[in-house]
């Protein structure tokens, strides 16, 4: 077999992967968002920035201090979650009791503020991101070529994700979190320190795009816009997906990624648009999004 | 309503005397983005509905103006409501798939939709991608008028602003902009009370569209250029600045507010990030300190609505 369809099958895998790759960082993308908004009920626009940030935060360690990508998977993210920390404790938080459109306005002026700040520093133009030696190269599968560092990607964040559903829906810790969710007052009046919990959910929200954008790095060139388009894209995602479920936000990311990647196969034209449009079909028929609630 | 009088009168002595001692084609930019910021606000402000795509309805009216006065020779008067009726249509069709979700729902897919266009027009034959529809004709205005005279056109931009202006000041006083007000304020009270609020909201959705499509096809031919720079997201952000600086929900406010955002544009143009730098700085002093913005807290201190 050497043709799916009419287009050559190597080619056909080629994209497949590339979706699969980009729906990796989707469904990272949209589970930060998804965990942020279900307890601080804050869209955080902010979430592209800080994506970047953690690729910056990476290609910084590499070339100031000599820290390789595997310290930086570790480092980056926490760095980035200590920024997001930060915003939580000093800004968002003054909102909590305001109209959630404000979380939105604020965000969306930080993410212009950051994503200004880097772009003065180091321009419009990528820069490049080695990918870590152990992972060059790659195989052949007979069909097709899978670069090594492509197929750690896309593993990585699928168990990143699953680690995140387990810790959410499967533990104690969780069941406080899914809790507070529901009814905040009632939680704290259990002895839980519910605004502590609040700031750790940001940090924790924000240290997940961090941690796409170390992986992205190597892929993609480190920009200060890289996250800036990126997020309109997660957007779509989360509306498709709806944002009740977080395994809903992980089958939406990785399936949104497939179907735009065999969009560029079959009609390249529409790739860009493909993930707007579904999301304007879902809209017509499922409002509430294909995994979402009504509320 | 005496105090909303003295200010329109101010307002208007102030736009027919600064072309005397501001550049002109300035005080243009600043009246296209004024119209632009206040049929925003008729949707944040009375409406309580966050649209994060404004630029789309900007954009699509430029371009179809600039093409309808460049491509087809259409006179000026034509091109403007063609790009009109064309912002009006998108609004349509785009508001009936939004306002199905509300709040954060609403601005994020109102955000995507824009990015969908925008895209399109990224790879659209007509609109030539990054170089947009250059020397748009200004053209003869009824056959009587030639735009090309600066004045003429101030005139013209001038009429455009005020008359956008007072049909939006109309329609939120009207017994429609009431109804808007109480579903911004409960949505389902005024379900009970039997309105049905997804029309509503769908005609000032369409209604806000169709005049920011003015502002936009109006810029197109002062400007004569259509660019992409419209339709991309970070003008749908900048409105939403320009509104919020002036203070949601006031009358005058979206057009202080895009007096100051345009003349910091103009100035701070040199030095290039800076921009959006200080443009997030705004963002987050508003909401953090400012929320009723310039007019807003104005109208605290005079203790009168304006």
């Amino acid at each position: 077999m050497t043709e799916i369809f009419g287009i050559p099958v190597q080619a056909f895998m080629g994209q497949l992967l590339i979706g699969l790759i980009n729906g990796s960082f989707y469904a990272l993308l949209s589970l930060g968002l998804a965990v942020i908004f279900g307890l601080l009920n804050i869209i955080n626009f902010t979430h592209g920035a800080q994506y970047m940030m953690g690729a910056f935060c990476a290609y910084l360690l590499l070339n100031k201090t000599g820290i390789g990508y595997w310290p930086a998977l570790l480092i980056a993210p926490v760095i980035v979650g200590a920024t997001g920390v930060l915003v939580e404790r000093t800004m968002l938080k003054r909102l909590y009791n305001l109209d959630h459109l404000y979380g939105l306005l604020l965000t969306f002026g930080l993410a212009l503020i950051i994503q200004g700040l880097f772009r003065n520093e180091y321009g419009t133009s990528g820069q490049p991101y080695a990918m870590p030696q152990a992972l060059s190269g790659g195989h052949n599968l007979g069909f097709m070529f899978l670069p090594n560092y492509r197929a750690w990607v896309i593993a990585a964040s699928l168990v990143v994700c699953l680690a995140t559903w387990f810790i959410i829906e499967r533990t104690k810790l969780g069941s406080y979190l899914r809790a507070a969710t529901e009814n905040p007052a009632l939680v704290q009046a259990f002895g839980i320190n519910v605004p502590r919990m609040i700031t750790l959910t940001y940090g924790f929200g924000v240290a997940l795009a961090a941690l796409a954008g170390v992986m992205a790095g190597p892929i993609y060139q480190v920009s200060p816009q890289m996250g800036a388009d990126l997020i309109i894209v997660v957007f779509a995602v989360v509306v498709i997906g709806g944002m009740g479920s977080i395994m809903g936000s992980i089958v939406t990311g990785f399936g949104l990624g497939i179907v735009e990647g065999l969009t560029k196969v079959f009609y390249p034209e529409a790739s860009n648009t493909v993930i707007f449009v579904i999301m304007a079909v879902v809209l017509l028929f499922k409002p509430a999004g294909l995994f979402g609630k009504e509320r | 309503m005496n105090a909303h009088r003295v200010a329109f009168a101010i307002m208007v002595a102030a736009l027919l005397v600064a072309p005397l001692i501001v550049y002109p084609v300035f005080l243009m930019k600043v009246m296209c983005f004024a119209l632009f910021a206040t049929a925003f606000n008729l949707l944040i402000g009375f409406g309580g509905l966050l649209s994060f795509g404004h630029a789309m309805f900007l954009g699509t009216a430029g371009y179809a103006s600039a093409h309808a006065a460049k491509v087809w020779g259409f006179a000026p008067e034509f091109a403007i409501l063609f790009g009109t009726v064309c912002a009006a249509a998108l609004g349509l069709v785009s508001g009936l798939l939004a306002i199905r979700r509300q709040g954060i729902y609403f601005a994020m897919i109102t955000l995507a939709l824009a990015q969908m266009i925008f895209f399109f027009y990224l790879q659209a034959p007509f609109t030539h991608g990054e170089d947009g529809i250059q020397a748009v004709p200004r053209g003869t205005l009824f056959a009587l008028v030639d735009l090309n005279n600066i004045w003429a056109m101030y005139a013209v931009v001038l009429l455009v602003f005020l008359g956008g202006f007072l049909l939006i000041y109309r329609t939120i006083h009207s017994p429609f902009g009431q109804v808007l007000k109480a579903i911004r304020e409960n949505e389902p009270r005024a379900i009970s009370l039997g309105y049905d609020t997804a029309r509503y909201k769908l005609q000032a959705y369409v209604l806000s569209a169709t005049l920011a499509g003015l502002a936009g096809a109006t810029k197109a031919i002062v400007f004569q250029l259509a660019s992409l720079t419209d339709a991309h997201w970070s003008m749908s952000g900048e409105v939403v600045l320009m509104t919020l600086l002036g203070g949601l929900g006031t009358i005058f406010g979206p057009a202080v507010g895009a007096l100051v955002i345009v003349s910091m544009e103009n100035y701070l143009a040199q030095l290039g990030a800076w921009v959006t730098i200080t443009q997030g700085i705004i963002f987050v002093i508003c909401v953090l300190a400012f929320r009723r913005g310039i007019v807003g807290e104005l109208a605290r201190v005079l203790r009168k609505p304006l």
